[in-house]
């Protein structure tokens, strides 16, 4: 065992792969149903224990329970706002796996338990910014990710995380159709992934993530356009070079690997200046949007130097 | 034929009177998460499927040999208009708030605007002058005019193809629908072609 003594060692850091991996097996034989029970993600809209966290958190006003759940774009879906939370009823968040891989120490396939074990989850009620100009507040309720990067002991080798959504063509009807090069991918530079405002989330409004939502594990990165904030995550791995991204693969001139809301650079087809926050009535007015979407205390430094116009 | 006309104004104005009711919230419906967008949306579409319905009357009345469907043209086409001036008015009001500067710098910097802007631009004298008098009154013209219909319709579906991100397949389908329309149309112009002198002498 490595000499780490503040950090909790993984289950796979004691056991060797093919014995946990042959026991997962025997077990999930065994026991399928009492083990479906007291995993997380099989209770979808069961309560999770957290506590708040003010200091991430905004004082905005929340969008409600129901906007959030059934304004959803994932297009592993359906490309209708409607179509998540219409369509996401087959999709099976449990068991999950994590296959962590790549530059680190600590790499092979987890199970969402063992993931979550060692972290305490909190609230943070963040604002989202689609790359569409609408905008919502959200609580969500995760861990930061940059906790589990640490126990994955990357080596230096390490210079951005990359994360890939599941494909399960037969859950996900939208994922039968090219509209994107599936299965979606996403990453970050290690700064970013780092940042203490970069959390994995497992919940909303308190409750087990829903599926339209990304169950059971998904990315959130708030100072960034949504569609960064990847999905049903299955796979985490540590690279040197910058990894390929979805939108940027399907429209390179519209989406960068950035993605920092920025409302000093337009969208080539829109305005990213504004923003319309759902849950207003038919006469609110647009708001301004706010650089880093307003995490640009936390964040600017991040980009100093690097020229946000041709980095969009 | 007799209540044909009313039972069309009916069946036209069904998509207005359903989006009506879910502004206010009737009967448990509402227009959803992002009400002013879902407004927008739903105003421009039902106005494009009524500008292709409107085109569709001309193939039908010469295939099926039923002049009297010509009569439903200009409610048709009418009613398009109405909605898609309703779509325009949304957004301007609703959406941009009434701002002069950012609905212009919208207009000029945002190519489907621009376009659907045209396109609306285009289809408004088409509105005006869709009365007898103004048919009597321009006459030949009328008929030029009245084509210009076609550019409207392309640019209609440019602007809803432009704004799509990845998920071309429903624009695609009104593309296909116009460009069969359209072919039509250039199939009848070719063959109406006034025969070549020559060719018609050497035949008597």
């Amino acid at each position: 065992m490595r000499k780490h003594p503040t950090s909790e060692p993984l289950p796979s850091e004691i056991t060797p792969r093919q014995h946990y991996v042959n026991r997962r097996e025997i077990i999930a034989g065994l026991a399928g149903v009492g083990l479906a029970l007291t995993a997380p993600a099989a209770l979808a809209g069961a309560r999770l224990t957290y506590r708040k966290n003010a200091r991430y958190s905004t004082n905005e006003a929340a969008n409600s329970q129901e906007d959030i759940t059934t304004y959803n774009n994932y297009y592993e879906f359906g490309t209708g706002k409607a179509d998540p939370a219409e369509r996401a009823g087959q999709f099976k968040p449990a068991p999950w796996s994590v296959t962590i891989g790549g530059e680190a120490e600590v790499t092979g396939t987890f199970t969402l338990e063992d993931i979550l074990k060692p972290h305490a989850l909190e609230e943070r009620i963040y604002r989202l910014r689609c790359v569409e100009a609408w905008s919502m507040v959200i609580p969500w309720v995760g861990f930061p990710l940059g906790d589990l990067i640490r126990r994955c002991k990357p080596t230096s080798r390490a210079k951005y995380v990359a994360f890939k959504t599941v494909y399960r063509p037969a859950e996900m009807p939208g994922q039968r159709f090219a509209v994107l090069d599936w299965p979606y991918v996403e990453g970050l530079r290690m700064d970013e992934a780092m940042h203490p405002l970069t959390i994995l989330a497992v919940g909303l409004y308190g409750e087990v993530l829903p599926n339209q939502n990304g169950a059971p594990l998904r990315l959130v990165v708030p100072w960034k356009y949504g569609f960064k904030g990847i999905k049903s995550i299955v796979e985490i791995r540590f690279t040197e070079r910058m990894p390929p991204t979805t939108w940027n693969l399907s429209a390179p001139g519209e989406y960068g690997f950035y993605a920092n809301v920025n409302p000093q650079v337009d969208h080539p087809r829109w305005s990213q200046a504004e923003e319309r926050r759902i849950g207003g009535s038919l006469f609110t007015p647009k708001q301004p949007t706010r650089m880093f979407n307003g995490y640009a205390n936390e964040v600017a430094s991040l980009y100093a130097g690097l020229d946000l116009r041709k980095n969009y | 034929m007799k209540p044909a006309r009313p039972l069309l104004f009916l069946a036209c104005s069904l998509p207005l009177a359903w989006l009506a009711a879910r502004a206010f919230g009737l009967a448990g419906h509402g227009l959803g998460a992002n009400p002013i967008s879902e407004l927008i949306h739903q105003l421009g579409l039902w106005g494009l499927r009524l500008l292709l319905v409107t085109l569709c009357v001309t193939p039908l009345t010469v295939t099926l040999r039923k002049p009297k469907l010509l009569q439903f043209r200009r409610m048709l086409g009418l009613f398009s208009f109405t909605y898609l001036a309703l779509h325009f008015l949304t957004w301007l009001v609703l959406d941009q708030s009434l701002r002069p500067a950012a609905i212009l710098a919208d207009i000029v910097k945002r190519p489907y605007i621009t376009v659907g802007f045209a396109a609306l631009l285009m289809l408004l004298p088409l509105a005006v002058t869709s009365t007898q008098r103004w048919m009597r009154r321009l006459g030949r013209r009328w008929h030029r005019l009245h084509q210009l219909i076609y550019p409207a319709a392309i640019l209609g579906c440019v602007h809803f193809w432009w704004q799509v991100k990845a998920d071309w397949r429903e624009p695609l389908v009104y593309a296909v629908a116009l460009a069969g329309l359209l072919a039509w149309r250039w199939r009848r112009a070719a063959m109406r072609r006034p025969v070549p002198v020559r060719i018609a002498q050497s035949e008597v």
